[in-house]
């Protein structure tokens, strides 16, 4: 139940209204920055504020939330800030991809599609592509209103110059609807095609920074590229050693003192989910599938 | 080719309370295609002042110089440019290049200009050079080190490498020995043979006969200014 | 003769008229026109303070001049848009800092530096556009091995030079600089002079180059303006003004300096 000492979720009305107005024009300027006063939140910057705004922002009783940090429920940024909505809206929770309405996710998109009607709330750490190259506030705003985006496919340039090929393996840089070059957020590249023609609203909150993204349901979004050095999703060359999935993204973890290794989905739910079917990687408990 | 008329000069010093110094008052000179005319007169009567004017380095107070249709004296700075480029050339005492730029691509430098390719330039350069005596171990060197008669003869080479219509020559012969002396000369009188009507300076009174249609003295021209 | 009628007959690049700027009562620079035809270069020259890099700022669109005309290629610069203007400095022109670190990316390669004009205007191959950059990189006498450095391991001159390669591997037509050879060894100055004598001949690029270098514009330029007070005082074939300088202040410029 929600704790009566606080509005629901959290924030007051007004905030959510100014909140939501920022919201509306993200999703109508497709990749577009907006600025928005982001709110101090119980919680220190870089441990999701934009996201947490947003997800206030948009959440009715009715919904059913989902919270992953890198494509877990179960780490202490996910946990925390599912709690977190527990106790000041009160919200039903889960940890099924299809069965949440919304979804506030740090640094993974999940593997199940998504739906129409489904909100995918993104926490954004530095929501300016061109930040890194071109340090002026002023000066990125003048090149994103010219489409000047030269400069991006320079800091792709010295990726391939330096490594042979585009190292950039997150927050990789993509132009939305034609029109706006966007940081998807630092998600890993194997998760930019899913970005384009999905049916669900994707919103992207920066709390620092108090700038708000968006990309409206079936919209057009292409990851930035040569033409000799086309963008590719790349993962770990392997299956999921618990579920046996070969088309997931999958975390590397070292499981003793020797250096041996295994490779697990980043996506909790979606490996549970295909163990629970009888999917069996080399490592399961129960044995590699027969 | 050349033809000057009514020509004045005077020099005015602001910065030393504004005094006008007449040099030069109602010159009239005349140079064909094919002809050489040597200016003479003591020194400071204005020979050079006379040859900066044609060439456009020193602005006239009055009259004309027609050079190939172009009155220098009112002409645009870019039509100068122009005339510099394609029908006016000029050798003078002093060769003054970019520092480090080889010999060889000073020389081919006139051409390059006019659009030659490159090979070409660098060829014609070349020959001027070897005719010139210049060793060819000091063509990649810039000519800023060579001796005052190598750089001497590197500006004639350069003043030759195109065949302008019209020639300035400033003391040409100046600190050559017999032998570069001799070259020069060939140059001029193949230069004349060609059509080029020739301006110059000779204090050698052996090239002044050999090459010299006529003399101007320009003396003439100062007559009563006070000098 | 034809080459001279094709001289003459050209239509300017650059037409600037009455063009006035000031800082409040102060005149920054004042009622200053002049042509510039193609593959002409036009020396500014005056003592600082006299209003030469107002005159190029405005020039070049990083200031807006109060009063007067530029026309580029016939088209009134002042009345263009903020996103043509930036297509034209990206494009058609150039500017070269005195100051390479003003004009540089130091946190991006060699050939990146090159490489960003081409892909501000939409080269997408890489292969291509390092190929492009190798070249320019040879044509400013840089070491091809030395194109993925960044412009901080290089000399002054080195970084000069990068920055010349940086701005003209679009093909600019125009091409604006503010003392290049300022804070570079006399050695590195000739040849760098040496090396924009030669580019300017051969791409047959306008440009208008601010110093107060006399030699450097004896070398390198056709044309000179002399300013003063924010006014120009003479102007002229650079020769003829520093020979035979008609204005006070022109000769006291000229007699002021050192003869080596």
């Amino acid at each position: 139940m929600t704790d009566q000492a606080y509005n629901f979720a959290y924030l007051d009305e007004q905030t959510k209204r100014m909140i939501r107005r920022a919201l509306l024009k993200a999703l109508a300027i497709p990749g577009y920055q907006v600025p928005f006063a982001s709110r101090e939140m119980p919680m220190p910057y870089g441990w999701g504020t934009g996201g947490v705004q947003v997800t206030a922002a948009c959440l009715t009783p009715e919904d059913r939330l989902k919270v992953i940090d890198q494509g877990a429920d179960d780490t202490t940024n996910a946990v925390s800030i599912r709690r977190f909505f527990q106790r000041t809206a009160g919200v039903e929770t889960t940890e099924r991809t299809t069965d949440a309405t919304v979804i506030q996710t740090r640094h993974r998109i999940p593997e199940q599609p998504l739906a129409e009607g489904q909100i995918l709330v993104y926490q954004v750490p530095i929501p300016e592509p061109l930040r890194f190259l071109e340090p002026r506030e002023t000066e990125t705003r003048k090149m994103h209103e010219l489409e000047e985006y030269g400069l991006m496919h320079v800091k792709l340039y010295e990726d391939i110059a330096r490594h042979g090929e585009i190292a950039t393996a997150y927050a990789y840089p993509v132009r939305v609807e034609g029109r706006y070059v966007m940081d998807p957020s630092p998600i890993p590249k194997f998760d930019n095609p899913k970005l384009a023609g999905n049916p669900a609203i994707q919103l992207f909150g920066a709390g620092r920074e108090a700038r708000i993204h968006a990309v409206p349901p079936y919209s057009d979004v292409v990851s930035l590229d040569f033409e000799d050095h086309p963008f590719a999703a790349s993962k770990a060359d392997h299956e999921c050693d618990l579920c046996g999935s070969a088309g997931s993204y999958l975390d590397e973890v070292i499981t003793d003192d020797r250096g041996t290794r295994m490779f697990v989905c980043s996506d909790t739910d979606f490996c549970a989910s295909r163990q629970a079917q009888g999917h069996r990687g080399r490592l399961s408990p129960q044995g590699a599938t027969p | 080719m050349i033809e000057i008329r009514n020509l004045s000069k005077s020099f005015t010093l602001h910065n030393q309370g504004g005094v006008a110094i007449p040099v030069m008052a109602g010159a009239h000179l005349r140079v064909d295609h094919g002809e050489c005319v040597g200016l003479v007169g003591r020194s400071g009567a204005g020979k050079s002042t006379l040859m900066r004017m044609v060439y456009g380095n020193y602005l006239a107070g009055g009259g004309s110089i027609r050079i190939g249709g172009l009155d220098v004296v009112t002409a645009e700075p870019r039509e100068i440019l122009a005339l510099r480029r394609a029908v006016l050339g000029h050798v003078s005492q002093f060769l003054r290049v970019v520092p480090r730029v080889p010999t060889l691509e000073v020389v081919a430098e006139p051409l390059l200009r006019l659009g030659t390719p490159a090979p070409q330039a660098r060829a014609r350069a070349a020959d001027l050079l070897a005719r010139l005596n210049i060793p060819e171990r000091l063509w990649a060197l810039s000519p800023t080190t060579f001796s005052g008669g190598e750089q001497q003869r590197v500006n004639i080479a350069r003043g030759f490498a195109h065949d302008y219509p019209a020639l300035l020559l400033d003391e040409p012969t100046a600190s050559l020995d017999a032998q570069n002396r001799e070259v020069v000369l060939c140059l001029i009188e193949e230069a004349k043979a060609r059509g080029a009507a020739i301006l110059g300076i000779f204090h050698d009174e052996g090239a002044r006969e050999r090459v010299c249609d006529r003399l101007v003295d320009v003396t003439g021209f100062t007559r009563g200014l006070a000098a | 003769m034809t080459l001279m009628q094709n001289a003459i007959t050209a239509a300017p690049l650059l037409s600037v008229q009455g063009l006035t700027k000031r800082y409040g009562a102060r005149i920054g620079c004042a009622g200053v026109g002049f042509d510039l035809y193609p593959g002409e270069v036009l020396g500014i020259v005056g003592e600082s303070g006299s209003g030469k890099s107002t005159l190029l700022s405005c020039l070049a669109g990083h200031q807006r001049p109060d009063e007067g005309r530029i026309l580029f290629d016939g088209a009134d610069v002042l009345a263009f848009s903020e996103a043509e203007r930036r297509r034209l400095l990206r494009g058609d022109w150039a500017y070269v800092h005195q100051n390479p670190r003003d004009g540089l990316r130091m946190g991006v390669s060699a050939g990146g530096n090159v490489g960003e004009r081409l892909m501000a205007v939409g080269a997408r191959n890489y292969a291509a556009i390092r190929e492009s950059a190798t070249d320019w990189l040879g044509r400013v006498e840089i070491a091809a091995d030395r194109i993925d450095d960044r412009p901080s391991a290089f000399s002054g001159g080195m970084q000069q030079r990068l920055q010349i390669a940086r701005n003209l591997v679009t093909g600019p037509r125009l091409v604006f600089m503010d003392e290049p050879t300022g804070g570079l060894d006399v050695s590195v100055q000739a040849r760098l002079l040496d090396l924009l004598r030669g580019l300017v001949r051969d791409l047959g690029l306008s440009v208008v180059i601010v110093t107060h270098d006399l030699a450097v514009v004896r070398l390198l330029a056709d044309r000179l303006m002399v300013m003063k007070s924010g006014r120009v005082v003479e102007c002229g074939l650079t020769d003829q003004v520093l020979d035979d300088p008609q204005h006070a202040y022109t000769q006291l410029l000229v007699s002021s300096v050192l003869q080596v």
